[in-house]
């Protein structure tokens, strides 16, 4: 069981990547959605057995690395955030290729997409059963490779093309931290099992590298880390792009799993992460940052899947800032219910473009509710989701970060708590732009395309009812368990909450108006969007022209594109030529070369003197004897 | 005698020059004299591959000295000796030579048309000097084998080259020539002092401290253009670039390693003060290797010139790890060092194969070749992430240890180190996705063929060991452990006497 749900998504991928070609289309997709079944059937049921029955345990699986002292083996560890993650993961992947069942059915080459899908899975299912940080790093690069290969899987397009490659890079980047983390790690502790790390926090607590609190360099390299793979603000740049994808990618990669793999590295090194303040403080500032950032963005922009792109990007910020403030608890559970609503609003994203011939621009939609109401319906569901209104999934989660946030009692809290409020209000204000925009008013399509609009098969909506069910009610029904009063028993030590940390039981008793306030800040932006968008449609644009600066700004994602073009990509493709054209050609190889010249220029000089005429070499021979004879007397002479 | 019961090591070294010679001998008209040639190379490269296989199997892990020890007097008088010998150190690499091989054979099949047989004979004695460098235990014997390689190389870079076939090979040559006289002078200088030039007998005659200087910059000059590290490097790319695709498969896959392993078997354990008081030297020059050479491997538009700028940069890695003076260090540095032979042998095996197609080394002549060679583009990517070094690939585990080990001596070392994994991704990527990627537009791309089953033969092995040198990486670590903890620990006594000396 335990094995099972970690290896059967690999079979799928090896059955219909290398076998694809005898299965056929049909018969490979459908291998890997049974092998996807039998996984989630085997996760959820470790997550029962693990989660709620509290059993975690360690299979070992064989050796793989072990050097002077350095050694890990492959072994999945499963406790309670494992437990949870592992029965999330295979739970959504399934229903995401059910759904991709359909949405690929027109497709060239099935088999390859179903095989990456269940490398992904596998991968980041490795990841999040890592008993060790190397074998996390193997999950953390496998979905990296995964992701690059399902957001370039339309190769032919130069933007996917381009997109996949940025991906693989901005995560690398982190990656490179990660590594650096690890090895520091290791000099710490002298280990890199969580085991053996963990037991050993108390003790290396005053451990010092370069005169630093080892314990803080470590999290904020491992922070540094996240921030690739969780597209925190600086290293973001890739997630919007990589929207380039089949959209069951991006439900899959970009917001249920992949990007949440930071937020799981900081929960699993919760240990460590409690002795280290200032990095926590850095996490916060990041994390709040990230939350308004995305959101701002978010408001102006016009591609439905990048829209919902940077609300994950936003939902992620919240996350970080909630572990930022010790809130572990939240920012996991956070992490769960977004995994629902996220992957919904993908997939109805995805089920609205097929529906309009592979459109993507919202400007381009509009008058379609009538002709796709379950899409219509869940859409709604997610959105309600999304900004927290009460009762439905996300209103939980993102009112228990707030006010872990406020509960925090800190400056950088205060700080993620107004950020959050503020992004709160936004998102509610771009999910209703997006929803009147793509579904109300006038179609503003041509009649070609309006002709065609029609639901998506059963194969595609049954994972849609699926997920809708969970958007509304995984909030309500696992608040207890994971941030209740006995949220103790549940982590079973999973996460680690030092004994100076109270966030979460503070968090349970702030203000009254405290968890009121993301609720009537979301209704407010709703009210908002409807106001801009259903009733006075031309305030939009006089806005966009009174305030053209901002507006720009916003558009072009606060430059950051620009920026690092500037900064990074055309430096460096500069300093490439140089080093090559002038570096290597011509100093390094000059020298040699020169000296090369030189001897062939004398050789030549000397050949001159070979005349071939014997008085030539007669006089020459005399001319010597003379010189030679006279040093010698003038030498004798003297 | 040694463990196999036979002179093994010998007959390794030895067998390849005796099919050489038998190739020599054939008769009759060009085709027939070809294909007997081929023929009687790839028998005898396999029959030597199999053999070594023995040393594999028998070979003890838990002790650190030479096995399968073979030793007979050569000129006692001036103490030396044949003596052949393999530590946990060497093994591998002896393996690697032997498996290189056959593939190269293989892989000329069909690329190679004119004067097989003298390709061949030069493939198989270029064998002898790879295996017999790697088994030497005298220096005399070790030097003899390590500029013999140089004569098949240069040949068949020179002979059966591309269109600048002669700058490269005279380039290579005098550039490792160069480096080597001077650790001939080296060598002299040792054997007047100790008498006698076996290595485990120079070990216990310890170079005084300012000499040791001297020698470890001779050694230096001839293993940093092997290596080759950052600023003698500019013969690789050309070499490459010219050299026919199994003679890059060779030059990457083990001459580079010669470099290495120089540093390793001599330099560090003869010079421990000298080694450890140059290591910020070779730390900077590496670091800059890996940097400087990824940049450029980005401008290139010759798929070759870029891998061969990438294996520098990798090989910058290696020098890094092995004067980290721990565990881990050299451990990462000798794997880095096999999976490197492995992958980029195989990197380049791929170029081959589109060359083979096209005729054309030129990024820019491709694009697309996805859609019409998928398991060749499967095998490609297999390749180029373990070039990247992702976790479960050969690249892996090597560039991890080394980071995690050079952590130790500097964090900028380590973040040096680490900078390739992104700047790796970015030309790898770069590459594979103008070759492989993106619509057909070429004409002639359109009509490619995927892998044949020769090919495939020839990517199987390397793919198993790719996969398998990612996965269980502990099955290689394990066999050098002893001998490098060995080494460690005299290094370290060797430090502690003069600082006791000096209290």
């Amino acid at each position: 069981m335990f094995v099972g749900a970690v290896f059967f998504p690999l079979l799928g991928a090896t059955l219909a990547g290398f076998f694809g070609r005898w299965l056929g289309d049909r018969l490979s997709m459908w291998v890997s959605v049974g092998c996807m079944v039998l996984a989630a059937i085997c996760g959820v049921s470790a997550f029962v057995e693990v989660g709620l029955h509290s059993a975690p345990r360690v299979v070992t699986i064989a050796e793989w690395i072990d050097v002077g002292g350095l050694s890990v083996d492959w072994a999945l560890r499963y406790d309670t955030l494992s437990a949870m993650m592992v029965g999330m993961v295979t739970f959504i992947s399934t229903f995401i290729h059910l759904y991709s069942v359909g949405y690929m059915s027109h497709d060239e080459t099935p088999p390859r997409f179903f095989a990456y899908l269940g490398l992904f899975t596998f991968a980041m299912l490795m990841l999040v059963t890592a008993d060790n940080l190397v074998q996390l790093f193997f999950g953390w690069e496998g979905v990296g490779l995964a992701s690059y290969l399902l957001i370039g899987y339309w190769y032919d397009r130069e933007s996917a093309n381009r997109a996949s490659m940025k991906a693989f890079i901005v995560n690398r980047v982190g990656d490179l931290f990660f590594m650096l983390g690890m090895a520091l790690t290791f000099w710490t502790f002298g280990a890199l099992t969580f085991g053996d790390i963990f037991a050993r926090v108390e003790e290396m607590r005053g451990a010092t590298f370069a005169g630093l609190p080892a314990l803080e360099v470590i999290s904020v390299l491992l922070f540094l880390g996240a921030c690739g793979k969780s597209a925190q603000l600086g290293l973001h740049t890739w997630l919007p792009d990589a929207m380039e994808g089949p959209t069951p990618v991006s439900a899959l990669i970009h917001a249920a799993t992949m990007v949440t793999a930071g937020v799981f590295l900081l929960a699993r090194m919760s240990p460590i992460f409690e002795y280290a303040p200032n990095a926590l403080t850095l996490v916060t500032i990041v994390g709040a940052s990230t939350a308004f950032f995305a959101a701002t963005v978010g408001c102006v922009q016009n591609d439905i899947k990048r829209i919902i792109a940077y609300s994950t990007c936003s939902q992620l910020g919240y996350m970080f800032f909630a572990i930022g403030v010790g809130a572990y608890q939240s920012a996991v559970f956070h992490l769960f219910t977004h995994a629902f609503f996220k992957a919904l609003l993908f997939l109805s994203a995805g089920s609205v473009i097929h529906a309009m011939s592979d459109e993507q621009d919202i400007r381009k939609m509009g008058g379609i509710w009538t002709k796709i109401p379950i899409t219509y319906a869940v859409m709604w569901i997610g959105s309600l989701a999304l900004a927290g209104i009460p009762f439905f999934a996300g209103y939980y989660s993102k009112d228990m970060i707030l006010e872990s946030a406020f509960a925090a009692h800190t400056g950088t809290g205060m700080y993620a708590f107004a950020m959050g409020l503020i992004a709160a209000f936004l998102t509610a204000f771009y999910s209703w732009r997006l929803l009147i925009l793509t579904f109300h008013g006038a179609p503003r399509a041509d009649r070609h395309v309006m002709e065609h609009v029609h639901e998506s098969p059963a194969v595609m909506l049954i994972p849609l009812l699926v997920l809708a069910v969970g958007a509304l009610f995984t909030g309500a029904a696992f608040y207890e368990l994971f941030v209740g009063h006995h949220e103790g028993e549940f982590w079973n030590g999973a996460i680690y909450t030092a004994e100076h940390n109270h966030v979460l039981h503070a968090a349970h008793s702030v203000p009254e108006w405290v968890p009121l306030a993301p609720t009537v800040i979301a209704v407010a932006g709703i009210a908002l969007a409807y106001l801009f968008y259903m009733f006075a449609p031309s305030i939009p644009a006089r806005l966009a022209q009174t305030f053209p600066g901002i507006h720009r700004f916003l558009l072009h994602k606060w430059y950051f594109d620009e920026l690092y073009d500037a900064v990074f990509v055309r430096p460096f493709r500069m300093l490439a030529q140089l080093f090559w054209k002038v570096g290597d050609a011509t100093i390094i190889d000059g020298l040699p070369n020169g000296i090369a010249a030189v001897t062939s220029d004398a050789a030549r000089g000397v050949a001159r003197f070979q005349t071939g005429r014997v008085a030539n070499y007669a006089f020459t021979m005399i001319a010597g004897l003379v010189v030679f004879v006279s040093v010698i007397f003038l030498g004798f002479t003297r | 005698m040694n463990a196999a019961g036979f002179p093994l090591l010998s007959l390794l070294t030895f067998l390849p020059l005796a099919g050489a010679v038998a190739i020599l001998c054939i008769r009759g008209d060009e085709a027939t004299v070809a294909s007997n040639a081929r023929w009687t190379a790839l028998w005898t490269s396999l029959i030597v591959f199999v053999l070594s296989l023995i040393l594999w199997f028998r070979f003890d892990p838990r002790v650190a000295d030479a096995q399968f020890v073979e030793q007979l007097a050569w000129l006692p008088d001036f103490g030396v000796n044949y003596h052949m010998g393999v530590d946990g150190i060497s093994v591998l690499f002896v393996l690697l030579s032997t498996l290189l091989t056959p593939i190269c054979i293989l892989a000329s099949w069909e690329g190679v048309q004119h004067r097989v047989r003298e390709y061949m004979i030069a493939f198989l004695v270029l064998e002898t000097m790879m295996v017999g460098m790697f088994c030497a235990l005298d220096l005399i014997i070790f030097y003899v084998f390590f500029e013999g390689v140089l004569i098949p190389m240069f040949l068949i870079i020179g002979v059966w080259g591309g269109q600048r076939r002669v700058y490269a090979a005279f380039k290579f040559f005098l550039y490792t020539l160069l480096g080597s006289v001077l650790m001939l002078l080296a060598i002299l200088a040792l054997w007047f002092r100790a008498g006698t030039t076996d290595i485990a007998g120079l070990m216990d005659v310890p170079v005084p401290a300012n000499w040791q200087y001297w020698m470890f910059l001779a050694f230096f000059a001839s293993f940093a253009v092997k290596v080759p590290m950052w600023p003698v490097h500019t013969w690789l790319p050309d070499a490459h670039v010219e050299a026919p695709t199994a003679g890059s498969v060779i030059l990457a896959g083990v001459l580079l390693k010669m470099g290495g392993y120089g540093f390793l078997r001599f330099s560090i354990p003869l010079f421990p003060e000298a080694s450890a008081f140059f290591a910020p030297l070779m730390f900077a020059l590496s670091v800059v290797a890996v940097i400087y050479t990824s940049i450029i491997a980005f401008a290139q538009d010759d798929m070759k010139k870029l891998i061969a700028y990438s294996s520098v940069a990798h090989m910058g890695i290696v020098t890094i790890g092995l004067f980290t003076f721990n565990q881990q260090g050299i451990s990462g540095a000798i794997f880095q060092m096999l999976s490197h032979g492995v992958v980029s042998g195989a990197l380049f095996l791929c170029v081959g194969v589109l060359y083979d197609r096209v005729h054309s080394r030129e990024i820019a002549r491709y694009g697309g070749v996805a859609k019409i060679m998928p398991a060749f583009a499967l095998v490609f990517m297999l390749f180029t992430m373990a070039s990247v070094a992702l976790p479960g690939t050969a690249g892996f585990p090597g560039e991890f240890l080394v980071i995690t080990g050079a952590w130790r001596s500097s964090g900028w070392v380590a973040l040096g180190a680490g900078m390739g994994m992104i700047l790796g991704a970015a030309y790898m990527l770069w590459l594979y996705r103008r070759v492989i990627f993106s619509r057909i537009t070429k004409n002639e791309v359109k009509g490619l063929l995927d892998l044949s089953p020769r090919e495939l033969a020839i990517f199987a092995p390397l793919i198993l060991l790719t996969l398998w040198m990612g996965l269980y990486p502990s099955s290689f670590t394990n066999v050098w452990e002893v001998s490098v903890a060995a080494l460690i620990e005299r290094h370290e006594a060797a430090l502690s006497v003069p600082r006791l000396a000096g209290l």
